[in-house]
């Protein structure tokens, strides 16, 4: 343990030395295999699911929240994993981790607040633009919802 | 593990010890890495905010689908996941440094340095050609006053608009400058033997020109901040590439000098992975925001 005798006698551990590396590849693999779903998810919203009226509204913010989980799950490995956090005692994740519950309402109450701003505006300042997406090939596919 | 039974035991706040069972430098490190990320997650909730407030955004499929080499053709996402795999790759060189690191392994540390600061310099290079793709690139767009003009993506103008009807185009034409028509119609032609000719024509020509080409999409402006919220996240999130750069060939050359060795540990190899591995995970919701949602 002292392997690692660090900087003085308050601190009782580095970090103990991982045998190997396959704990590092394997979140590698596991990093690589999450952002391919993710590419495959964001194609599919490309290519088929933006600009095609049979696909309703919400299953497109299914699968952006799929996507979004997805990152969430990536930053929780970087973190763990390649920052160590996970092998720190339980008080310094807590002063890093619970500061940053803050953005649960920052994104809640932000986002909510830039949809509020569009639907007044759309009430009181005359008709909503119009909203069509522009991608490739559903140039003439004409306004959609 | 045995650290487990000793946090059990042990009265972490009864002093004489750390409390976080960390260097200052690391608890500091990491306290700058929480308040980087306040910063980076204001910067992304307030781009959010503006986007969650239009009827319209720019469709990120459209306007990253372009890829060196390969000219005009529609790769949605391409280059962005290349640019995504170079900087997963660079962190596990990072860890593995630090891994080496803790073995004392000089060696070895420098060749995953060096490794480590090739991605982030092969990241950088991928940067600078989306930024030039976008702030060079020739779009014909209708403004707000009712012409038409070829525009590039910058802070102050958004082509990625909603698409002009093909009816209103007419009356877009009638509304343009002949020279803005001679850049429009160069623009569809590609070839700088013709362009140069085309400056000379008449107006009614150029609009014939430009209306019968089968390559003519014309949008309208699209919200002006997209360009604002792309290049200023993007470039504070590069700057911090070009910072993490820096320290690692700060922290190679110390490593070579054999400063680490003398000290009797790499933990400043740590504290740069730190850093590092914080700039892959800002990337991780750079990504997700502006490409894949």
């Amino acid at each position: 343990m002292s392997e690692h005798a660090v900087t003085s006698p308050e601190i009782t551990f580095g970090h103990p030395p991982a045998e190997g590396t396959g704990r590092i590849w394997k979140i590698f693999w596991l990093l690589s295999f999450i952002t391919v779903i993710e590419l495959v998810l964001g194609f599919g919203l490309a290519k088929h699911w933006y600009g095609d009226p049979e696909t309703s509204h919400a299953a497109i913010l299914f699968v952006k929240g799929v996507i979004c989980i997805l990152s969430l799950a990536k930053a929780f490995y970087i973190v763990s994993v390649f920052m160590h956090l996970g092998d720190e005692i339980r008080n310094l994740i807590m002063t890093i981790v619970v500061p940053l519950c803050l953005f649960i309402w920052f994104i809640a109450a932000f986002l909510w607040d830039g949809n509020s701003w569009k639907n007044l505006r759309n009430r009181y300042h005359g008709t909503p633009a119009k909203t069509e997406q522009v991608s490739p090939g559903t140039h003439d596919k004409g306004v959609k919802e | 593990m045995s650290t487990a039974a000793v946090q059990q035991q042990t009265k972490w706040w009864s002093g004489g010890r750390s409390p976080f069972n960390a260097s200052y430098g690391k608890v500091m490190m990491w306290y700058f890495l929480m308040s980087d990320a306040f910063t980076f997650g204001a910067f992304l909730i307030s781009y959010g905010t503006i986007r969650f407030s239009q009827n319209f955004w720019a469709d990120p499929n459209h306007v990253f689908n372009a890829f060196p080499g390969f000219g005009h053709q529609d790769l949605p996402l391409a280059f962005v996941s290349l640019m995504t795999f170079i900087l997963i790759a660079s962190s596990v060189t990072m860890v593995l440094a630090v891994h080496e690191g803790h073995k004392m392994n000089r060696k070895g540390v420098e060749k995953y340095m060096i490794l480590t600061i090739i991605g982030g310099f092969a990241f950088l290079a991928c940067q600078a050609w989306e930024w030039t793709h976008l702030l060079t690139g020739e779009h014909v767009a209708m403004l707000s006053d009712g012409s038409l003009a070829v525009v590039p993506t910058t802070v102050k103008m958004n082509p990625w608009g909603a698409a002009v009807p093909h009816d209103d185009i007419a009356a877009a034409i009638k509304n343009t400058s002949q020279q803005q028509l001679a850049a429009i119609a160069s623009t569809l032609h590609h070839s700088g033997g013709e362009a140069h000719n085309m400056t000379a024509m008449p107006a009614v020509e150029l609009a014939n020109i430009i209306q019968s080409s089968p390559d003519l999409h014309v949008t309208h402006t699209g919200p002006i901040a997209f360009g604002g919220y792309f290049f200023g996240i993007t470039g504070f999130h590069g700057f911090h590439v070009f910072s993490g750069v820096v320290i690692n060939v700060i922290m190679w050359i110390k490593t070579r000098l054999g400063h680490f060795d003398q000290r009797g540990h790499y933990e400043m190899i740590e504290k740069a992975g730190l850093y590092w591995h914080f700039v892959d995970l800002v990337w991780v919701f750079v990504f997700l925001c502006f490409y894949l949602i």
